[in-house]
């Protein structure tokens, strides 16, 4: 379908059924989803449900390594898998700039439908919306999702106990700093490209080789350290990071360095953080590395004995710094 | 990554560090004045590996935190001119003047644009031919070269809409005002590297020659850091008030002479205000003669008036090193990285954010 | 107020160069350092080469290091 939005295919009429048909159906076209109920109705046997909702609003819309739609999907499948649930159904809100190319929209409505696909998810019910030219930024987008917690299984953020270490399955930092160069224009060329990846056959593969997992936390907006300082604060206990453990892309380290940025506070959309009792930390960490997207999986820090709630780095020089929670948004320094 | 991992290591470090336990057990203060040594040392954890006898005092080494308030507020009321693209270092987004920062102004709908490197308000000044692109030139010698080269390179373009709002300022002025401050008590610098980086050794002689103060010429890695702490409690102890260099990859003795007639070319020396310390002669740069036609100020006909000051802000004694953070009745209760009162808070380097990021108690 | 970092000369083309810092490249000022080499590095700040890193020195610091880690005696 080509041209561009209008308010008209945002009113319920021919125009809506023409994009719901032409460019939605099209994409996202499954057994619930086609029977076109104002709700999806599906038959659920299992008695503990996790249920998440995410809004998206990335600007810029397409990226070195994804887009909106993907951004979209990925987190709200991540947010199920890891409460230690199965994704099942996902719904998605449209809000959409009247002006907005159709044939940017079926780009974004494309790559949700290769995600979901991949992730076993059915997109089950949706809605659109188009609003008129200034009120948003291009696009939004909100998903819903729903999923079976396993049984055995209790992620909980406030299950974190000594003796915990923390596994992250892999670099730090991706997302955040190829969205910032991106948006900002800093011009530096290399493969800076987004982590944004749907998580839950990695999640599935931690939890088969060890069901009692504490934590997993997704690391999304402030960066591993907002995530450890929730958990923190949470569970109530200490954790120690070792800075020489961190995984970092050469890239993000070339980029944070320049800018004066600090990794642990950069966004990701690929990334979790593990609490696994140390008893079982080998076995995690070893199915992890067999996993395509955890071969970069590393052991960066441990919940200590110490009292309080707080977080600290043993930094590549033996001294010790505090990590404290994200204040603001993250920005470029020359000082 | 090249001649920085190296200078990182672990072994290295513990070695440097039992080294400085070695030297002396007097109590001695030493001045670090560059706000990105402030950063470093919070960064590695240094303070925490320190022998219990130096005394770290934070200096007014952050351009963005002696950058006065009458600053920010005139960059504000540039930002609400038609057609005008504010360019800005990340750094000064958060600064608060009387009538709000960068931040919130871009919030409300003004063309406030984060820039890394000045050379980038080049290629915005062509791209928006119909727009007038200000650049808020911060910083110090380090940086005031950069300014003085996109001036000239935009004059040979002829680049008719780029205009810069310029602060930049001197360090060696600002130490000296600071050694004949009476109440302070510093036995020795630690001295910004890059900055030397430009202008070389020499400017440091009169700490060693008028004031039997040393200083040490010291990099950035956390090594540097440690090799130059050493160097200088040496120097203290043996009440050797030499200037040394202790970062010879990148600082020669005459600094970069290239760098200097840039600057010769493009500015006047000029007296200046810095936040929370004052008028200082001779402190500050502005475009001279052949360049005064790219001023923001002079293009729109600004008659600039210094002030500064928030009641109850510290920030000054802060910056002279006379108190730390914690003595400062604002620091934590209203003034936070959230709600920054003075500019010591808002830079991620200052001396505040830095203290209110890392100082606490993690033993 | 001085952050900067070496990066390598990968190309230079009249008062400008590419240089590389991790993996990344970009475009920068050479007008501080016209006497430059490719594969020399330089330190960056800001998009601008301010100084050219002198690899000898830096070796000579290296091996001052590694002499005190290498001898038990201080």
């Amino acid at each position: 379908m080509i041209g561009t939005i209008t308010l008209s295919h945002g009113s319920g009429g021919l125009q809506s059924n023409k994009l719901i048909n032409e460019v939605f159906f099209k994409y996202f076209g499954n057994d619930i989803l086609n029977q076109m109920n104002d709700a999806a109705q599906v038959d659920i046997d299992f008695a503990r449900l996790a249920f998440t909702t995410d809004s998206f609003v990335v600007n810029p819309i397409f990226f070195n390594g994804g887009n909106i739609g993907k951004l979209a999907v990925c987190g709200t499948v991540n947010d199920l898998a890891v409460s230690g649930a199965k994704p099942l159904y996902i719904t998605t809100a449209f809000i959409i700039e009247e002006g907005f190319s159709i044939e940017k929209l079926e780009e974004i409505v494309k790559s949700m439908a290769e995600e979901a696909n991949e992730a076993g998810v059915k997109i089950v019910a949706g809605d659109t919306k188009v609003v008129e030219k200034g009120s948003v930024d291009g696009i939004f987008i909100n998903t819903s999702g729903i999923g079976r917690i396993y049984d055995n299984v209790n992620i909980n953020c406030a299950n974190a106990q000594v003796g915990d270490v923390i596994i992250i399955n892999g670099t730090l930092g991706d997302h955040g700093m190829t969205i910032m160069c991106e948006r900002n224009k800093f011009i530096f060329e290399g493969n800076l490209k987004s982590d944004c990846v749907c998580l839950n056959s990695l999640v599935d593969t931690m939890i088969e080789a060890y069901d009692g997992i504490h934590v997993i936390r997704d690391a999304t907006r402030g960066g591993v350290a907002a995530v450890l300082n929730e958990i923190s604060e949470f569970s109530n206990v200490t954790i120690a990071l070792e800075e020489n453990n961190l995984p970092l892309k050469e890239e993000v380290k070339g980029v944070t360095e320049m800018l004066g940025l600090d990794p642990l506070y950069i966004a990701n959309e690929g990334k979790f953080c593990a609490f696994v009792p140390g008893a079982y930390a080998e076995k995690v960490l070893n199915a992890m590395r067999k996993h395509p997207l955890g071969t970069d999986a590393v052991i960066i820090g441990k919940v200590t004995q110490e009292l309080g709630q707080k977080v600290y780095l043993n930094t590549v020089i033996g001294g010790k710094r505090l990590v404290d929670m994200p204040s603001g948004i993250q920005l470029p320094r020359i000082c | 990554m090249k001649f920085v991992d190296e200078f990182r290591s672990n072994d290295y470090s513990k070695k440097l560090v039992e080294k400085l336990n070695n030297i002396s057990s007097e109590k001695i203060n030493i001045m670090e004045v560059c706000g990105t040594h402030t950063m470093a040392i919070f960064r590695y954890g240094i303070r925490d590996i320190l022998p219990s006898n130096i005394n770290l005092i934070s200096g007014p080494g952050c351009p963005v935190c002696v950058t006065p308030q009458s600053y920010i507020d005139t960059a504000l009321t540039l930002s609400q001119k038609k057609d005008v693209i504010i360019a800005t270092f990340g750094d000064m987004m958060k600064v608060p003047g009387k009538k709000g920062t960068l931040s919130k102004k871009k919030a409300e709908g003004a063309d406030v644009r984060i820039v890394y490197s000045p050379m980038d308000c080049l290629m915005m000044s062509s791209r928006n031919p119909f727009k007038k692109i200000v650049f808020l030139s911060v910083g110090f010698e380090t940086t005031a070269p950069m300014t003085a080269v996109t001036a000239i390179e935009a004059k040979k373009d002829n680049i008719r809409n780029l205009f810069f709002f310029t602060a930049h300022k001197i360090v060696p002025p600002v130490i000296e005002a600071l050694v004949q401050d009476k109440e302070l008590k510093i036995d020795g610098f630690l001295l910004p590297g890059h900055v030397c980086a430009i202008i070389g050794t020499k400017p440091y002689e009169f700490l060693s020659a008028d004031h039997n103060i040393p200083g040490v010429v010291t990099g950035f890695e956390p090594l540097d850091i440690l090799q130059g702490l050493n160097t200088l409690v040496r120097l203290i102890s043996k009440r050797d008030y030499r200037i040394k260099n202790e970062y010879k990859r990148i600082v020669k003795t005459e600094g970069n002479p290239y760098a200097l007639e840039y600057l010769n070319k493009a500015f006047n020396i000029v007296d200046s205000s810095w936040r929370g310390i004052g008028r200082i002669p001779k402190s500050g740069l502005e475009f001279n003669g052949e360049y005064e036609n790219f001023d923001a100020l002079k293009h729109f006909k600004i008659n600039y008036k210094d002030y500064d000051g928030s009641p109850g802000c510290k920030c000054g004694e802060i910056l002279k090193g006379k108190i730390k953070p914690i003595d400062c009745l604002l620091f934590k209760k209203l003034c936070t990285p959230e709600n920054p009162v003075g500019s010591c808070m808002v830079s991620s380097e200052g001396t505040c954010a830095a203290y209110y990021r890392y100082h606490k108690d993690i033993k | 107020m001085c952050l900067a970092v070496p990066g390598k000369i990968l190309s230079l083309e009249g008062n400008k160069g590419i240089v590389e810092i991790g993996n990344m490249k970009r475009e920068v000022f050479m007008h501080l350092v016209p006497e430059v080499a490719v594969n020399e590095y330089v330190l960056v700040h800001a998009g601008c080469a301010i100084q050219k890193v002198d690899e000898e020195e830096a070796k000579i610091t290296l091996d001052i290091f590694k002499e005190i880690l290498e001898n038990e005696v201080c």
